[in-house]
C-alpha cells in the first residue's frame, strides 16, 4: 500500500476505512431530538430576514415550527413547494452566507439557527418515505424542451410538469443531475443523493429523460423552436478558465472540476491518484472543494494559491476554515508564474502579489513548492454558441429568464447572477411560471 | 451568609424549603435523602385511614407539559395517597423524626369526613413526633369521588367543621391544605380560620388533562385507552398560586393567617416571590420530582444570596413585604404613563414586537425600511406585550413620562398627583371631590 509520502501520482495512500470515512458526510444528519432542539432556537422573525436571504424565498419560520411541532413530511413541503431541490441545497448551500448569516440569532448570539441542517432534516424525511408531495395538473397539451437536466433545469422541467405541460429534458451527460452529480464535494452528496433526488422528482411524471444529448451536437436550439412550444435553456457553464502560465501543459497539471467530477463517479476511492504535493490555484469553492478532497484522499501537502488576500476569497469563510481544518494550507496573495518539471509537474513558482489601486500585480518575489499536481480552479465560463444574445458573456435575460430568442428561457449559471446550486433551481422555477403563463395566454 | 432558619408556627426548620406531600414523601427512603440533600422540613405523603390501603394505577399516573427543548413546564398526577399501610409509614416517620430533630416533619392526613376517623388517626400521628399536620382538603382526582380531598376543599362548612375536630383532638399545629378548585379561595381559607387552623397551605393542585392522544383519541395519561382528570403542577401553575396566596394575605378576614405557599416553585427567586406575597415557607414537589433532591441547594444558597444583598438577616424581615402592594384594580394610578422603547444597541431585528403590535395591539410600532423598530408614543398605550415577547431580555423597556409632559397619545399633560378609577369622570360611581 502506498502513503501519503509516495512520491508522485498514486492511489491508495489511505486504508479503505479510512477513505469511506473521509468521504462519509461532512455533517451528520439531525436526529430527531437534536432536530428538536435546533428547532426550538427559531424566533419566528416576523418578516423573516433568512427568508429573504434565501434566493428561493423558502419561508423558514415556518418550516421550522412544523419540525417543532412534529411533521417534518409537512415541514419538507414547505421547502420544496419553494425549492424542489431543497434536500440538495440543504447540503450544498453556503448557509453561512445566505439564510444563516442573516439569521437574528447571528446578532444575539453568534450563533444562528441551524437551518441548513434543519431543512435536511425535514426533506430527508420525505426522501426515506419516497413520497411525492405534488401531483400534476391536467395536461395542458403544451410540450416545452428543457436544455440541461442540473438544478435550473430540473426546478423548471419539475414546475412545468406539474402545471401539466409536456416536458423533454435533455442531457448532454450520462446522467442527470448537473453540477449536483458532478460538481459537488463527494463528502456534502453521500449515497448518492443527488442520483435520488432525481429519480424522487421524476415522481412527479410528464418529463421524459434524454442523457447523453448535447445542445449544438445532436440537436440545434432552432430545432427545439420549432419543436417545441417553449425552450429553456439550463446548460450551465461548459467552459473553464485557462491558465496563462508556464508549463501549463505539463502532466500533472488539471482541472479541478475534472478531477471533482471523477472523485464524485469513482465507484472505488482507493483507485483514484492523488500527487504527494497538490497545489490548487484559484479561491473559490471549487479550489476549496478540490484541495479538502486532495487532502481526504491522502496528499501529504495540499496548498491552495490565490492572488488576492485571504478577506478576498471567494470562497466563504466557513469554506476557508474547513480548508485549513482538514491540513490545508492557503497561501494567499501568490500567482502562478511557471510550472517546472521534466514532461511532468514536480514544482510550482508562485510569484507574490500586491494591490495597487484595485489592480493586482506581481511583486517580483518568488516562491517554490513542490507540486507533482496541480489544479486549475480559477473558474468557469459560458461556452457560446450560435444563440440568443449575449451579455457579459453569458446569455442575456429579462424578467424571469426571457432571452432574445423567441420562445426560449434560460436559467442558472448560463445566465447572470451568483453561480450557486439554489439560484439556479430560483430561475428555473421562475422561468416555469412565466413560460407556464406565456402558453396559457396569462402572461402580463 | 444570610440566616434561613425559619419559624413557621411555632415549628422551625434550618430553611423554608419543605417537600411537599406527594411522591418524594412517600417512605423513609426518600425522606432521609431528602434531610441528608438539605431541605428543611417535609410533608410527609398523605395518610389515609386504618385498613387496606389505596391501590393505585398500574398504567401512567403523570401527564407533562413542555417548553423549548422539552423542559418541564407543568406535570399533571392521578396517583393517589399513599397506598401502603397506615402502621408501616407512622413507624418510619417515628424514626426519622427521631434521626432528624431539627427538621419539620408533617404529616399529611386525608381520612372519610366523620369525627371518628379522624378522632381515630391524630393520637397515631401524635405518637410519631410529627411537628404538625396538614389536612388533605385539596386532592381533586380519584379520592375526591369518595367524598374526601378537594370534595371537602370545596366546601368551607366541611372544612371548618374538620378542622375543628381536629384541634380538639391534636395538640400541635393544624395547617389545612387547601384546593385551588374553587372560584373564591378566601372563602375555604376564611372557614380554616374560622375552624381554628394555625395555617394554610396552597395550592394543591388544579384539575386538568394535559394533552390528547390523537391516535387514541383519550386523555393523557392514559390508561388502557381511558383517560381521568388530574392535579396540574409545575411551573406553569406559579401565577395562580401566587394569586391566591396574594389574595388571602391582603384580605382583612384572613390578614396575618400563616400561609405555606406551594404552587411552581422551582428557583429561589420563586419562594421569595411567595414569601413576599405572604408565604411564611414554601413547599415543593415538582422541582424535586424534575430534578432531584440536589434543586434545594440552588435555592437555599440563592435566597441566601439574595437577602444579603438586601441586607436582610432572617426571612421574617421580608415575608408579606409585598402585600401591601397588591391592590384593586380600581386602586391603580391611571395618571401613571409610560411608553415602550426600544434599545436600537440591542434589538436583533426578529420583528416579534411589530408583529405583536401591529397584528394584535396596538399598531403603536413603525417597521423602518431598514428594518429598525421604533415605537410610536402617539399609539403606544404601554400595554408590555412588546416587552413580553421580545426574545432579548430588557431590549425593551418602559418609560415613565414625568409630570407635565404631554403623551402624544391623549393629548393630556401628565399629572404629578395620581388618580384611580375611583375618582375618574367615567366612572357613574365616583365620589366627588370634596
Amino acid at each position: 500500500m502506498n502513503s501519503p509520502r509516495t512520491p508522485g501520482l498514486a492511489a491508495s495512500r489511505l486504508d479503505t476505512t479510512t477513505l469511506v470515512d473521509n468521504f462519509s458526510d461532512l455533517h451528520a444528519p439531525l436526529d430527531p431530538h437534536e432536530a428538536a432542539v435546533a428547532a426550538d432556537r427559531c424566533y419566528f422573525c416576523h418578516d423573516a430576514p433568512c427568508v429573504t436571504a434565501c434566493p428561493t424565498d423558502i419561508d423558514i419560520p415556518l418550516f421550522i415550527r412544523q419540525i417543532s411541532t412534529g411533521q417534518p413530511e409537512a415541514s419538507a413541503r414547505t421547502i420544496l413547494e419553494q425549492n424542489i431541490l431543497g434536500g440538495m441545497c440543504a447540503r450544498v448551500c453556503p448557509t453561512e452566507t445566505l439564510c444563516e448569516e442573516a439569521c437574528v440569532r447571528m446578532t444575539a448570539e453568534h450563533k444562528p439557527v441551524e437551518i441548513g441542517r434543519l431543512q435536511r432534516y425535514a426533506t430527508d424525511a420525505v426522501m426515506r418515505a419516497n413520497s411525492h408531495p405534488f401531483t400534476r395538473a391536467a395536461e395542458t397539451g403544451k410540450t416545452v424542451a428543457v436544455v440541461g437536466a442540473g438544478p435550473a433545469g430540473l426546478a423548471c422541467a419539475h414546475r412545468l410538469a406539474m402545471h401539466g405541460h409536456t416536458v423533454s429534458l435533455f442531457d448532454a451527460k450520462p446522467k442527470p443531475g448537473g453540477l449536483n452529480e458532478y460538481g459537488i464535494a463527494a463528502y456534502k452528496s453521500t449515497e448518492d443523493f443527488a442520483a435520488r433526488e432525481v429519480d424522487w422528482l421524476m415522481q412527479i411524471g410528464g418529463i421524459t429523460l434524454h442523457t447523453g444529448r448535447k445542445l449544438g451536437e445532436d440537436f440545434t436550439l432552432n430545432e427545439l423552436q420549432t419543436d417545441f412550444d417553449a425552450v429553456f435553456l439550463g446548460i450551465g457553464l461548459g467552459a473553464v478558465n485557462a491558465l496563462t502560465c508556464d508549463g501549463n501543459d505539463k502532466g500533472g497539471v488539471a482541472d479541478a472540476v475534472s478531477f471533482i467530477e471523477d472523485l464524485r463517479q469513482a465507484a472505488d476511492l482507493s483507485k483514484l491518484t492523488i500527487g504527494r504535493d497538490v497545489v490548487v490555484i484559484g479561491g473559490g469553492m471549487t479550489a476549496v472543494d478540490a484541495a479538502v478532497q486532495a487532502k481526504l484522499l491522502g496528499a501529504e501537502n495540499v496548498t491552495i494559491s490565490y492572488r488576492r488576500t485571504q478577506a478576498e476569497m471567494p470562497a466563504s469563510r466557513y469554506e476557508q476554515d474547513l480548508a485549513t481544518a482538514k491540513g490545508v494550507r492557503i497561501l494567499s496573495e501568490t500567482m502562478p508564474k511557471a510550472i517546472h518539471g521534466n514532461g511532468t509537474a514536480t514544482e510550482i513558482e508562485l510569484e507574490y502579489t500586491t494591490s495597487e489601486n484595485g489592480k493586482l500585480k506581481g511583486t517580483g518575489e518568488t516562491l517554490r513548492l513542490r507540486a507533482d499536481q496541480v489544479f486549475r480552479a480559477i473558474g468557469q465560463t459560458f461556452a457560446a454558441f450560435d444563440g440568443p444574445d449575449l451579455d457579459h458573456g453569458k446569455i442575456a435575460v429579462t424578467g424571469a429568464g426571457r432571452t432574445s430568442a423567441k420562445g426560449v428561457w434560460a436559467g442558472g449559471d448560463c445566465t447572470k447572477g451568483e453561480d450557486l446550486t439554489v439560484v439556479a433551481v430560483a430561475d428555473g422555477r421562475d422561468a416555469a411560471e412565466d413560460i407556464h403563463a406565456t402558453l396559457m395566454g396569462t402572461a402580463q | 451568609m444570610a440566616d434561613l432558619t425559619t419559624d413557621f408556627i411555632g415549628i422551625k426548620s434550618p430553611n423554608p424549603f419543605w417537600l411537599a406531600s406527594a411522591p418524594p414523601t412517600d417512605k423513609e427512603y426518600n425522606v432521609r435523602r431528602a434531610f441528608e440533600a438539605g431541605w428543611g422540613g417535609v410533608v410527609w405523603k398523605t395518610l389515609g385511614a386504618e385498613g387496606p390501603p389505596v391501590v393505585n394505577v398500574n398504567g401512567p399516573r403523570y401527564g407533562a407539559i413542555y417548553g423549548a427543548d422539552r423542559r418541564l413546564m407543568g406535570l399533571n398526577n392521578i396517583e393517589l395517597i399513599t397506598d401502603r399501610p397506615l402502621e408501616t409509614n407512622l413507624e418510619e416517620m417515628a424514626r426519622v423524626k427521631a434521626d432528624y430533630p431539627d427538621r419539620a416533619l408533617i404529616a399529611s392526613i386525608m381520612v372519610p369526613c366523620d369525627e371518628a376517623s379522624w378522632k381515630a388517626i391524630l393520637p397515631r400521628v401524635m405518637e410519631t413526633g410529627a411537628d404538625g399536620i396538614e389536612l388533605n382538603f385539596g386532592c381533586p382526582h380519584g379520592m375526591a369521588e369518595r367524598g374526601m380531598g378537594s370534595a371537602v376543599g370545596q366546601v368551607p362548612e366541611y372544612i371548618e367543621m374538620v378542622t375543628r375536630w381536629c384541634k380538639q383532638y391534636y395538640d400541635r399545629p393544624v395547617i389545612v391544605k387547601l384546593t385551588p378548585n374553587i372560584t373564591d379561595i378566601r372563602g375555604p381559607a376564611q372557614a380554616a380560620k374560622n375552624g381554628g387552623a394555625d395555617a394554610v397551605s396552597l395550592i394543591n393542585t388544579i384539575n386538568s388533562i394535559t394533552s390528547v392522544d390523537l391516535d387514541l383519541f383519550a386523555p393523557e395519561p392514559t390508561i388502557d385507552g381511558k383517560g381521568t382528570h388530574g392535579g396540574y403542577c409545575g411551573p406553569a401553575v406559579k401565577p395562580i398560586a401566587l394569586n391566591m396566596v396574594a389574595e388571602i394575605a391582603r384580605d382583612p378576614n384572613t390578614h396575618g393567617l400563616p400561609i405555606s405557599g406551594i404552587g411552581g416553585v422551582t428557583t429561589w427567586r420563586d419562594a421569595a416571590e411567595f414569601m413576599v406575597m405572604g408565604a411564611g415557607n414554601v413547599q415543593v414537589c415538582t422541582a424535586a420530582m424534575t430534578y432531584g433532591f440536589k434543586i434545594v441547594e440552588e435555592m437555599k444558597r440563592g435566597l441566601s444570596q439574595w437577602m444579603d444583598e438586601k441586607g436582610y438577616t432572617s426571612t421574617s424581615e421580608f415575608i408579606g413585604k409585598g402585600v401591601p402592594n397588591v391592590t384593586d384594580w380600581q386602586y391603580l394610578n391611571l395618571n401613571y404613563v409610560t411608553k415602550a422603547r426600544i434599545s436600537q444597541d440591542d434589538c436583533i431585528k426578529c420583528g416579534r414586537c411589530f408583529a405583536a403590535c401591529e397584528d394584535t395591539s396596538h399598531q403603536a410600532i413603525w417597521m423602518h425600511e431598514d428594518r429598525t423598530f421604533e415605537v410610536n408614543d402617539a399609539e403606544c398605550v404601554a400595554c408590555n406585550l412588546c416587552v413580553d415577547v421580545c426574545p432579548v431580555e430588557n431590549c425593551i423597556t418602559m418609560e415613565e413620562l414625568a409630570p407635565g409632559v404631554v403623551d402624544p397619545r391623549t393629548g393630556r399633560e401628565v399629572s404629578a398627583e395620581p388618580g384611580n378609577w375611583t375618582q375618574h369622570p367615567n366612572n357613574p360611581s365616583a365620589q366627588a371631590a370634596e
